[in-house]
């Protein structure tokens, strides 16, 4: 009895609250999907936390929230450590295939420029296309084994393009499809949703607590982070691309990493993406 | 293969800022692979800067300096269009060389 | 960055051709062109092999050091990572011959010896390795005499893995 009157009154409040909350919000707020609202919201969030720091400079990630390491910064773009692997990619990307074809007859612009656009939505696949992705599947469309995600030739591939692309806002669309808002959601859920052992989301660093130190480094804020890809880091003595970001950023939460290029990450890469559209592509980027 | 040394000379009329990126391991001798032996060392141990026959910066390095080093100087005088010659060598006897104009 | 370029392909001339080029070039050690050779004298070899600051001023130098205001070195408050850490160094000093830096908590503590020829500028920056959080000294030879700065440099992620 005593249980029952509990359990009554219990969900008696719960719906309570349930119709207090409901009649605050806009009726159709809990189950639309917002992308542009989201985009704004989420730029706010940075700009009202960080109102010293200039939208664009978010792309800067760690440099952009302190003065020591933005001189360190400043001192190592002189003459940056991604510099071989951005010859390395320019020169691979103008070296034809065996079959003499080459990466520029895959992309619009022969691939110069156009970094700002991927990932994008593929109508025909129903799936999202990152630049990674488009990269391999240009290689295997032209006979060649494709490359590692993690590994040097893809980061060096993708630093040249990002690098013909820098300054150019970042410009993903989201087609009038539910497939592709459904990818969006799926991309921003899997942000917001907490796993591993250290029962981490992708937001517990990169948006609670950007700036602030994770035992001895500096988090990057979320916003941007994608527009600096791929990075040269001085923990890996080398550069990594956009999947080995993910994979180890799973990893370091004593997380299972999916496989690069699992439908998950190009969800969550068009997510974050998205949310940056119209900060400046500054890839490759430097980092401690 | 394409040199391991990257410079960039500047020339302001009066002097020559020389900024140089090698790529090269500079393996201490003290780093552990992920299989607990110790890397050997492997690092450029000399680096010199030549203008005009003479020269003009001279490095001894140890396995501290960095990974892929940098170096910057200045020297007085180099005209725009002049060549600046560089060498390096290290610990196992490699060596590369290689030119560049001052812009 | 616009200067990014492939210049004209130069070899990378490993151990075995330095070899067989040495034997056209006498007896000078590891294989040097004349010019390096006569640039740098010898290697100093022993000095990197110090362990301490005082044993590397005395094997370099083999005199005392003293403080000098005119020293500017200029290094962050905490490295962002051990394994790169920008370091550079500038002086009013007249007739400086040469500029090392050492890194006392490392384990060969000289990291790098600089020679400055006349007419060359006494200002170097270079990226250097730490192990851990340690002083960092700069010695700078100047008219016959020796003059040192210092700063602490905190380490939190070391560049000597392991």
């Amino acid at each position: 009895m005593k249980l029952r009157s509990a359990i009554y009154l219990a969900s008696a409040a719960l719906s309570l609250a349930l119709l207090t909350l409901a009649s605050t919000l806009p009726s159709d707020a809990a189950d639309k999907v917002d992308p542009v609202a989201d985009a704004k919201a989420f730029k706010k969030f940075f700009t009202d936390k960080f109102p010293k720091v200039k939208l664009e400079d978010f792309v800067n990630g760690p440099y952009s929230m302190n003065e020591d390491l933005y001189r360190q910064w400043q001192e190592k773009e002189q003459f940056p450590p991604y510099e071989f692997s951005l010859e390395m990619g320019k020169e691979m990307f103008s070296k034809p295939f065996k079959n003499g074809k080459t990466y520029a007859d895959c992309f619009e612009n022969g691939g110069i420029g156009v970094r700002q656009n991927y990932p994008y939505f593929d109508a025909k696949e129903g799936k999202v296309i990152t630049l990674e992705l488009a990269l391999n599947r240009c290689r295997e469309a032209n006979g060649e084994a494709p490359y590692s995600y993690v590994r040097d030739e893809m980061a060096a591939l993708t630093a040249y393009m990002a690098f013909t692309s820098r300054g150019k806002p970042m410009d993903i669309k989201i087609p009038d499809d539910p497939r592709a808002l459904a990818a969006y959601e799926a991309g921003k859920e899997y942000f917001y949703t907490r796993r591993g052992q250290l029962n981490f989301s992708c937001a517990t660093c990169h948006v609670q607590s950007p700036g602030e130190r994770i035992r001895a480094e500096i988090l990057a804020p979320a916003l941007g982070i994608v527009n600096a890809m791929p990075i040269y880091r001085s923990e890996w003595s080398g550069m990594g691309t956009t999947s080995r970001r993910f994979t180890t950023c799973n990893s370091q939460i004593r997380g299972v990493p999916l496989s690069p290029q699992d439908d998950e990450y190009r969800n969550v890469e068009y997510y974050l993406s998205y949310v940056s559209n119209g900060l400046p592509i500054s890839g490759p980027g430097a980092r401690p | 293969m394409a040199s391991t040394i990257r410079v960039r000379a500047t020339s302001s009329g009066e002097t020559t800022e020389v900024q140089a990126l090698i790529q090269h391991p500079m393996d201490s001798g003290f780093v552990k692979d992920s299989k607990g032996e110790i890397i050997p060392a492997h690092f450029i141990q000399q680096l010199t800067f030549e203008y005009d026959g003479k020269n003009v910066f001279a490095a001894d390095w140890g396995g501290g300096i960095s990974k892929d080093p940098y170096v910057k100087f200045t020297f007085k005088g180099g005209k725009k269009g002049d060549e600046l010659k560089i060498s390096w060598v290290d610990n196992k006897g490699a060596t590369d060389t290689t030119t560049a104009k001052i812009q | 960055m616009s200067d990014v370029e492939f210049s004209a392909t130069r070899r990378l001339i490993l151990q075995g051709a330095g070899a067989v080029a040495l034997i056209g070039l006498g007896n000078l050690p590891f294989g040097l062109t004349p010019a390096l050779a006569a640039a740098n004298d010898k290697y100093p070899e022993d000095a990197f092999k110090q362990k301490s600051d005082a044993d590397v001023i005395k094997t370099l130098y083999g005199k005392t050091a003293e403080p000098s205001d005119k020293v500017k070195l200029d290094a962050p408050e905490i490295a962002e990572n051990g394994a790169v850490v920008p370091i550079s160094v500038s002086t009013t000093l007249a007739d400086v011959t040469s500029i090392a830096f050492l890194v006392s908590e490392n384990p060969n503590v000289l990291i790098a010896k600089y020679n400055i020829p006349a007419g060359t500028m006494p200002a170097v920056a270079n990226r250097i390795k730490m192990a851990k959080t340690s002083n960092v000294t700069v010695l700078v030879e100047a008219g016959g005499k020796l003059y040192s700065a210092n700063k602490e440099v905190k380490v939190t992620v070391g560049g000597c893995g392991g």
